[in-house]
């Protein structure tokens, strides 16, 4: 187990370290003038001399890299623009904010993080819930509403889905409040309420994929030997279906789903944008219109960090419910 | 003989009357009891040896997540020879090594240690192009007829890709020769255009057997061939196997995981255990005489009229042979063996000619008492 | 006498023209797999029906000018004669009137109907050029880290395992208007057909993966099986064992990989149009108008309706018909 991990760890590090380097080629060396494309508005001539010193634009560009990664691990020295140290996750200092890149992250990510890990209790519990029952009931009604549902669900796109369910129980049924964002610490209620929207819609959306692979898989497992030979043996039902057949089903549904968490926590930018929240996706689109590249950069290597723990966690996951798996 | 064994070999007239005759007149022969084995053409047997195995071993390396690395002793230093027109059967437990053996023969695997000489040649480490002449006499018929054969290809395809790979242009056209070699294993030469699928499991293997003749190979491995099929079927592909090697002169390493089997057949027997040789000779001295603990416990469970022992003294071995990851010291079946002493934990016994016998045998208390 | 599973298996795959009966002589001739699957399809109604609509999709959308030439208006056509002064179009729903069916889009004017047709033309050929291009990556990647394993294992392996940690929206988002400001510059008008090239590498950067990834898994379960080293003792080339022996086994995978993809990018198109780094306008595009309309979905839901309902039956047919290609081509599997 421990070599393993170790393996995975060492994967993911260098998983991680072409994503830093590929993309702080595509935003710094790529296009246009970095210091422009940075600092766009509100420089003059003389500050942007000084931020080009600074960043040490001038240097080679693996001392660049070099200075920005040392930023995140131990912070740097942006006097210029700060008017001081940077501390220890430096990502750099944002112009157009007129902040450090850290704070807006900081700012944002509760957000999105509010959005998308309770949608994804919800689309899990649903999808895998509505599959395994129809599984279990093939070919009766209920399967078959299970099917179209999640066959609709998957065929339907996010802010279609999102913009008619608005207009119908916010604008017109006015059920729920305009979608907006308060910290679950400061107003639980008010928290839930003003999500409750985006999550109904993600979870309708995803679980459609869930509902279906499990069905699937619920009944290939079902099929199978080794349930036919426990029901031969005289186990009861809900044994078998509840400790072989489930953990079976499950592995494969556990890795979609840290994948999807992975990649839905990177990339909410549809969400958002469809509910006007300001989490992580809005301020990539906001940073993509205007150019701000420290912010851009820093987005996609927080994605990148989601998308590759959710993956080590699928595989820790994956070898604890079949040991098998650890001997590849 | 299954219901749809039946149509297609009855109707292909393909081993058209006499190779058809032969071969029931075999099955029938056999049933007779040993007797009938007398009929069977001696090969020349004298000479070099096609085939040469010296101190041949594989080891496969495994990790399990836990702990060290292990390494898998599959074979463990074997040395045997096959010569022209002869068959030599290699017979023990399955787990013992024997395909990893013929894998290694027909360069499937590449040995670990030890050397393969074929026709004189040094073939251990050929690899690549070189390989390719050499392809073309040695071939290999797989024991699983159903995964053996690509199920998107038809079987005439299946034969004739050797031909065409191999660029062999036979006269009349490779379509004709395809044709020739089904109606050579018997089946229907119509049935080229077909699918694996539509055809049952001794037809299959049949389809292997003219796969691996496209070639007119000199040596082929057999990896048990048979013992995937049905009982009844077993007898027709074992006779359609003896013919051939009366018709074209070939040699065989005939795998097996019984004595049972390879006994009409084989010209000699080798026995293994546990990635090694134990005993091998001459058939009849294996089956009159078995020396060694292991090859009269397997022959006990032959169940043949004439076979030592008898119903009566069926010999039952305890336990499951030892790990091939960590095989015991000194003689490896000494585990399971009713006669060990001291000194077979602590000495292997060499394979050698031991006294009052002809055959080879790795033991240090050989069997002396002819079987009852 | 008994038969073994697998014979019952492969008798009752062959049915009637198995070797029991074979009185006439065209049954000599054995139906392949891939027959077989086809022969399901056809027996599948849900998959006849998906399979009609898509047919009807792809004509449309070929046929464009011609459907122009009918109807008589074009894509680009303005009528603001037809709009009030506040930009929204007159009349009840939308403008939906006999010269314009699905009606007019508001603020510009133009048809909505005929868009769509070109709209539908771009998507498609967005989706599909994508769907060709990340499979047969997809493909060679799979088939060669399957086959080769050991050390090109590893690197293909890990290439993916990188090309999923990028983050495909936000890098496409930073990607496109990049590129596009690197060979035109701002001031220079971007031709569509760069826009539409761009996209199509965005997606053939990081769609190929899970392609790759169930193609590899497939070849390494197929390289266990005998008849590979049937094909390598038989002295087969590198060539010949990847495209001739292992190939044709992995069609079925590849088919619905495949089907399922097209749908995918479908809508993927539709969201980089809706996070304005899609297709430009004037270019009609599916997900350029979905972007557009969505604002005026209190006041003019015709213009949501229509461009909506249409990408939600192509996804729909698409994905229906992949499952069915599925169940066909994998009997097993269960529906
Ligand atoms: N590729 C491999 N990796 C690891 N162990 C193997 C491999 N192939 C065979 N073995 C092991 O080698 C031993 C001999 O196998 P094999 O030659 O197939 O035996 P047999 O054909 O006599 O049944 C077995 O213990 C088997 O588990
Ligand atoms: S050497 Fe000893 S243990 Fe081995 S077979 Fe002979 S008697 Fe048995
Ligand atoms: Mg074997």
């Amino acid at each position: 187990m421990l070599r393993f991990l170790t393996r995975r760890l060492l994967s993911a590090v260098l998983v991680l370290f072409a994503v830093s380097v590929l993309s702080f080629l595509m935003f710094f060396a790529l296009p246009r003038d970095p210091v422009t494309a940075m600092c766009p508005k509100n420089c003059n001539p003389a500050r942007l001399e000084r931020v080009r010193q600074e960043l040490g634009l001038s240097d080679p560009l693996y001392q660049q890299y070099v200075g920005y990664m040392k930023g995140i691990f131990v912070g740097r020295d942006l006097s210029s623009a700060l008017g001081g140290h940077c501390d220890a996750p430096c990502l750099g200092y944002s112009y157009v904010n007129s902040e450090p890149v850290t704070r807006t992250i900081t700012r944002v990510l509760p957000v999105t993080l509010s959005i998308v890990l309770p949608a994804a209790v919800l689309w899990l519990a649903l999808g895998v819930g509505l599959g395994m029952i129809s599984a279990l009931r093939r070919g009766t009604l209920l399967d078959r509403l299970a099917i179209g549902f999640s066959l609709a669900g998957a065929s339907l796109q996010l802010y279609f889905v999102g913009a008619v369910l608005l207009l119908v129980f916010c604008y017109t049924l006015h059920v729920v409040p305009v979608p907006h964002y308060t910290s679950i610490w400061s107003n639980p209620l008010d928290w839930a309420d003003g999500l409750v929207l985006p999550w109904v819609t993600l979870a309708f959306l995803f679980s459609a994929i869930y509902a279906r692979l499990s069905r699937a898989q619920m009944l290939e497992t079902l099929s199978e030997d080794f349930v036919r030979t426990a029901r031969a043996k005289g186990l009861s039902k809900s044994t078998v279906y509840g400790r072989h057949a489930l953990r079976a089903a499950i592995t494969p549904i556990v890795t979609i789903a840290g994948m999807d968490v992975g990649a839905a926590l990177g990339g909410t930018v549809v969400t958002e944008t469809t509910f006007g929240l300001q989490g992580l996706g809005r301020t990539v689109w906001d940073a993509v219109r205007e150019g701000d590249l420290p912010t851009l950069m820093a987005t996609v290597l927080i994605a990148a960090v989601f998308v590759v723990v959710a993956n080590i966690l699928v595989d820790v996951l994956y070898a604890f419910i079949d040991p098998r798996v650890r001997l590849r | 003989m299954t219901s749809q064994e039946r149509p297609l070999d009855g109707s292909a007239g393909a081993l058209g009357g006499d190779a058809g005759a032969n071969a029931i007149a075999d099955a029938t022969a056999e049933a007779d009891g040993g007797g009938t084995t007398v009929r069977q053409r001696e090969p020349e047997r004298t000479g070099e040896p096609l085939l040469a195995v010296e101190g041949l071993t594989r080891h496969f390396p495994v990790r399990d997540g836990l702990g060290p690395r292990s390494v898998v002793r599959a074979v463990d230093g074997i040395d045997f020879e096959v010569r022209p027109g002869e068959t030599l059967g290699l017979v023990g437990e399955s787990g013992c090594g024997k395909t990893t053996t013929g894998r290694m023969i027909v360069r499937l695997l590449a040995p670990t240690a030890g050397r393969i000489r074929f026709d004189g040649r040094d073939i251990t480490h050929m690899r690549g192009r070189a390989l390719r002449p050499l392809r073309r006499e040695l071939q290999i018929i797989f024991q699983d007829p159903y995964s053996s054969l690509n199920p998107r290809h038809t079987i005439g395809k299946i034969i004739a890709i050797p031909l065409q790979v191999n660029g062999v242009r036979p006269e009349g056209g490779i379509k004709r020769r395809v044709q020739e070699l089904l109606e050579i294993v018997g089946l229907n030469p119509e049935h080229y255009n077909r699918y694996p699928h539509e055809f049952s499991g001794g037809q299959r293997q049949r389809v292997g057997i003219a796969r691996a003749l496209a070639l007119r190979p000199r040596l082929i491995v057999a990896d048990e061939p048979v013992s995937a099929l049905d009982v009844s079927i077993q007898a027709q592909v074992v006779n359609l196997l003896r013919e051939l090697q009366r018709e074209l002169d070939l040699a065989f390493l005939f795998i097996a995981h019984d004595l049972a089997v390879v006994r009409h057949f084989s010209h000699r027997v080798a026995v293994m255990y546990l990635g090694k040789i134990v005993e091998v000779g001459e058939r009849d001295d294996i089956y009159r005489n078995p020396r060694h603990p292991y090859t009269r416990a397997l022959l006990s469970a032959v169940p043949d009229v004439d076979a030592p022992g008898g119903a009566s003294g069926r010999i039952r071995l305890a336990g499951d042979p030892a790990s091939p990851a960590n095989p015991p010291s000194g003689c490896r079946f000494r585990t399971r063996c009713w006669k060990a002493q001291d000194i077979c934990a602590t000495e292997e016994p060499a394979l050698i000619r031991r006294e009052g016998s002809a055959q080879l045998t790795a033991c240090h208390f050989p069997e002396t008492e002819p079987p009852r | 006498m008994s038969l073994s599973p697998a014979d019952d298996i492969a008798l009752s795959e062959i049915g009637p023209a198995g070797p029991q009966s074979q009185a006439a002589g065209e049954q000599l001739v054995g139906r392949s797999p891939g027959q077989l699957a086809w022969a399901r399809l056809r027996r599948d109604r849900t998959a006849m029906i998906s399979g009609a609509v898509l047919a009807l999709l792809f004509i449309v959308a070929l046929a464009a000018p011609l459907i122009e030439r009918l109807y008589g208006v074009g894509p680009q056509q303005q009528f603001q004669n037809a709009l009030d002064s506040y930009g929204m179009p007159l009349g009840y729903s939308g403008g939906v009137t006999g010269g314009h069916w699905f009606g007019l889009e508001p603020g510009l004017g133009r048809d909505i109907f005929i868009r769509m047709v070109y709209g539908l033309r771009t998507s498609l050929f967005v989706a599909l050029t994508a769907a060709v291009i990340t499979t047969l990556i997809g493909v060679a990647a799979g088939v060669v880290a399957g086959y080769l394993g050991g050390w090109v294992d590893a690197v293909i392996t890990w290439v993916t395992d990188f090309a999923l940690a990028m983050p495909f929206l936000i890098v496409a988002l930073a990607f496109v208007p990049t590129v596009a400001l690197r060979f035109y510059g701002q001031r220079e008008a971007e031709p569509a057909l760069f826009r539409v090239a761009v996209i199509i590498v965005v997606f053939a950067l990081f769609g190929w993966t899970s392609a790759a990834r169930l193609v590899r898994g497939q070849i390494v379960s197929l390289r266990e099986r005998e008849f590979v080293e049937a094909a390598q003792a038989s002295g087969v080339g590198l060539a010949h064992m990847l495209i001739r022996q292992l190939l044709p086994n992995i069609w079925a995978p590849i088919l619905v990989s495949f089907s399922l993809a097209v749908p995918s990018y479908v809508t993927n198109e539709a969201v980089l149009s809706f996070l304005g780094v899609g297709v430009v306008d004037p270019t009609p595009d599916f997900g350029a108008m979905i972007f557009r309309s969505i604002s005026y979905l209190p006041t003019d839901p015709t213009y949501v309706f229509f461009p909506g309902v249409t990408i939600f039956v192509l996804v729909l047919a698409f994905n229906l018909f992949g499952d069915s290609l599925r169940d066909a081509l994998d009997p097993k599997s269960s529906r």
